[in-house]
């Protein structure tokens, strides 16, 4: 089967199975490695598609993006190429497209391919192809969420639309919810534990998704954390967490506003354009009254149409890939505040069973139990993993920011130039005629000269 | 046709041997290069535009505006510009000008002036007439006004005309006492009158008619930039809401934040840009406002047709008329009815002596009335044929003026679209640096 080439994904050799840390060990994590992290052993090959089962031709962007990634990386942020190319993990590569509509007498509904590249032993094979649909990316992250809750889960794009008001057949709804969800899969593939959950395993892998169908593997910690006794109230969180917290709200704040303008110039822009549309209309009905002037009216009316044009393009795009984004990041802010009340959670457990445990030991030399350690290790656990976490996530959003924004500087750009090419052309014909001259009689310009 | 006109003027129209197109030559050969025999001599400006408060007609205070006319002779010898020659005018001296040159002049397309008050405004400019940019693009009109009038190969030749931009104490006396004020009046109610002709020159129909949709077109152009206008300002002062937000943001950023300052600050300079842009815009939106106005006075003069051709019609009925009560009193036949003859019949015949003197009297009325008809078609024909060099010429100026203003339209256009794409590429590096 050939698959199209994902977009920009790194590519490198194969990490030794040394290298990948366990979920649960509380060690430093490499953050961004950059170009230095690839080599290791014998096993390291070109093109990560390595186990002996024959494909076709390599992707063709992952030779070019291989020599990319021996460049520095301010090249790379500034070459604006996929941001997700200097994680951590490469040897997972994962792409949503090819939307189709399933029709059948219970229901109607889009399903996605999805796409796997890998040369993880976790995974029999070295390429999957399977369709799902937006129920299961959603059993997916409701997996991750409650398997790996000391990590930051990436957001699926807004689940429920308002039938009648959206139409969620539509190619542009299609397209940009397809974008998400490929985004979040990517996400959800380079994120060094989340990568290598089995629940995410199953998705790219399995023929048929059995939702119902418990995974027995779930991690221990994710266990524990989930049956936290409740009750345990926080005496003080430390301040690297409660400037996370701090950030968040500001951030979503920020966000909030930044989306609100985005929609008011959205609506401006329409209704500039309406009336925009009905000043063309008028210089053309003006030409048919005119001799001379037909001309030069009737192209002043394409011009302004012209502009009509661009102006829709630009506001079509701004809805479609502009606005997505930013909601997206509204909703991924929600969950990592969860996360964070969480990890409070954690942090209360444990200072409150130790407190308990050494009251006791006070009163009657009981020794402090095991368990009390092990809630010690599990919040320790989770705020390793949640630092690592927002590090990254931070990193993430600073790449994602960078390019919406740039994008949209560029839109207008583009939009502006059109324009400008539509009204240097029309002044070319304006000027074409003015060598004849017949009578003496002067234009009030003239006059002036 | 006119009085109190200068020798010059009378030559040029009251040849009406010559054909329209041999008079069309004479007006281009006696015109120069350098446009008319004014304009050959001084150069016009209007230079300034100051308030000043005082007394109006019936003694209140009121606050107006006066405009600065500058005089220079056109031409310097020896380098070093004269000194020019000033006075000051305020609108309505302006109006009296105009009202005279309509009267006089009725076949001639006369010059329009800028509007009394701001019309089609969109939501930012005020429509007050002491607004700065209002009077600023007042003084434009009043200036485009007198050079207009002075380059007319008739109108530059009036000597009030030259009074007004000479005389400044005298002046107003001087159009009284050309008694155009009577004139005036009956001109005010003859074109508001309803009569019908019954044989309308086709060419003055068409040129109403276009007159006609030139003006609803112009109107409609005017209404609906304005409505844009209003439109594209709310686009551009939204975005400036970015310029605060992204300030706000860039405070809890770390290498983000210079990159988000910097864009915000580009976003303000969007924001603030459209109003110089709009401002400029004005000038092509009273471009189009002049030849709107030109359109109320190519009415009049198809309207002054008429009345003249609708006199003509009446005086040729009426001689009509004459001659067939001459003929029926002759003969004894009555064909129409008339109460004189009515009562003839009822009271007994009328005397020889009598018949004889009505008949003189009619034939008096005949020979009158043959006069008149004979002036009225002379009338006529000397209006149609100076008022159509004039329409010609109008039809012209109005090609190349309109044609110009679209050029410079297209023009301002380009220059906002480059201003876009300034700010917006600034505010992109902005953004690559975050």
């Amino acid at each position: 089967m050939s698959i199209s080439a994902p977009r920009g994904l790194a590519s490198s050799g194969q990490k030794p199975i040394t290298e990948i840390l366990h979920p649960l060990s509380a060690a430093e994590e490499p953050l961004s490695p950059g170009p230095d992290v690839t080599v290791s052993g014998g096993r390291d090959k070109e093109v990560g598609l390595t186990n002996g089962t024959p494909v076709e031709t390599p992707s063709p962007a992952s030779a070019s993006v291989l020599f990319n990634r021996l460049q520095l990386d301010d090249d790379l942020d500034s070459d604006g190429r996929d941001p997700y190319a200097d994680t951590e993990t490469h040897d997972l590569f994962v792409t949503v497209d090819d939307p189709k509509k399933h029709v059948s007498t219970m229901e109607t509904y889009i399903t996605y391919r999805v796409s796997t590249k890998t040369t993880r032993i976790e995974f029999d094979l070295p390429e999957y192809s399977v369709r799902r649909r937006y129920q299961d990316f959603d059993w997916l992250r409701t997996k991750l969420e409650d398997s790996q809750p000391t990590h930051l889960i990436p957001p699926l794009p807004e689940k429920f639309v308002m039938k009648g008001v959206v139409d969620r057949f539509s190619e542009e709804f299609v397209e940009t919810r397809m974008k998400a969800l490929d985004k979040f899969l990517k996400r959800v593939a380079d994120h060094p534990v989340l990568s290598f959950n089995p629940h995410l395993n199953a998705f790219l892998s399995a023929k048929d998704l059995n939702k119902r169908q418990g995974l027995a593997l779930l991690s221990k910690v994710g266990e524990s954390v989930k049956n936290v006794a409740g009750g345990y109230k926080l005496r003080v969180r430390p301040p690297e967490f409660c400037a996370m917290g701090e950030y968040l709200d500001t951030f979503n704040q920020k966000l909030g506003t930044i989306d609100r303008i985005a929609q008011r110039i959205l609506k401006e822009q329409s209704e500039y354009l309406t009336e925009l549309r009905e000043y063309g209309t008028v210089y053309a009905s003006w030409a048919g009254s005119e001799e001379e002037l037909q001309r030069p009216l009737e192209g002043v009316a394409g011009c302004v149409t012209t502009c009509c044009g661009a102006l829709e393009d630009m506001s079509e795009n701004m809805g479609q890939d502009f606005l997505p984004v930013l909601r997206e990041y509204i909703l991924y802010i929600e969950s990592m505040k969860n996360v964070l009340r969480k990890r409070d959670q954690s942090q209360a457990e444990y200072e409150g069973r130790l407190e308990a445990a050494v009251l006791r030991k006070q009163e009657d030399r009981t020794p402090i139990p095991a368990e009390v350690e092990k809630c010690q290790d599990k919040m320790e656990c989770f705020n390793a993993d949640l630092k690592a976490d927002w590090e990254r996530w931070q990193s993430n959003k600073r790449q994602d920011f960078k390019q919406l924004l740039t994008g949209m500087a560029d839109k207008n750009v583009t939009h502006y130039e059109k324009c400008q090419a539509a009204w240097e052309s029309l002044i070319t014909l304006l000027q074409d005629k003015q060598t004849e001259d017949k009578t003496s009689c002067k234009s009030l310009w003239e006059i002036r000269q | 046709m006119a009085d109190s006109v200068s020798s010059e003027e009378v030559a040029v129209i009251s040849n009406t041997d010559i054909t329209s197109t041999e008079s069309e030559n004479n007006i281009i050969n006696t015109m120069v290069e350098r446009g008319t025999a004014l304009l050959r001599k001084l150069e016009i400006n209007v230079a300034e535009a100051e308030k000043r408060t005082g007394k109006n007609t019936v003694n209140m205070q009121e606050t107006y505006t006066v405009y600065l006319i500058e005089i220079r002779p056109a031409e310097t010898e020896g380098g070093t510009p004269a000194a020019p020659d000033t006075l000051w005018r305020r609108y309505s001296e302006f109006e009296l000008l105009r009202t005279y040159l309509l009267v006089t002049y009725p076949y001639i397309i006369i010059p329009p002036l800028p509007e009394k008050r701001a019309e089609f405004v969109w939501h930012k400019l005020s429509a007050d007439n002491l607004d700065p940019d209002f009077v600023e693009r007042r003084r434009v009109g009043l200036e485009n006004f007198l050079l207009r009038v002075a380059s007319h190969p008739v109108l530059s030749n009036d000597k009030i005309f030259f009074l007004f931009l000479t005389e400044e104490k005298g002046w107003r006396d001087a159009v009284l006492e050309t008694g155009f004020q009577d004139k005036a009046d009956s001109r005010l109610k003859s074109l508001s009158a309803m009569f019908r002709v019954k044989n309308p020159d086709k060419r003055f129909t068409a040129l109403k008619q276009y007159s006609d949709e030139l003006n609803s077109v112009i109107s409609q152009l005017l209404r609906i930039r304005a409505r844009v206008a209003d439109r594209l300002y709310g686009v551009y002062k939204v975005h400036g809401n970015y310029g605060r937000v992204f300030s706000e943001w860039s405070a809890i950023e770390k290498e983000m934040g210079d990159g988000l300052q910097s864009a915000g600050h580009h976003m303000d300079t969007y924001a603030a840009s459209i109003d110089d842009i709009l401002e400029e815009e004005e000038h092509f939106a009273d471009q189009l406002k002049e030849y709107l106005f030109y359109t109320d006075a190519v009415r009049s003069v198809c309207r002054k047709h008429e009345l003249i051709q609708y006199e003509l019609e009446m005086a040729a009925q009426d001689l009509a008329q004459k001659k067939q009560q001459k003929e029926e009193l002759a003969t004894g036949t009555v064909r129409i009815f008339s109460l004189k003859g009515m009562t003839s019949k009822l009271f007994g015949q009328e005397s020889p002596e009598q018949k004889e003197s009505r008949l003189a009297a009619l034939e008096q009325s005949i020979q009158e009335g043959e006069e008149t008809v004979k002036e009225k078609n002379t009338e006529c024909q000397q209006f149609v044929r100076a008022a159509w060099d004039d329409i010609e010429h109008f039809k012209e100026q109005k090609d190349k003026d309109l044609r110009e203003a679209l050029i410079s339209y297209a023009i301002m256009q380009i220059s906002m679209c480059k201003k876009g794409i300034q700010v917006w590429s600034n505010a992109k590096e902005c953004f690559s640096k975050m």
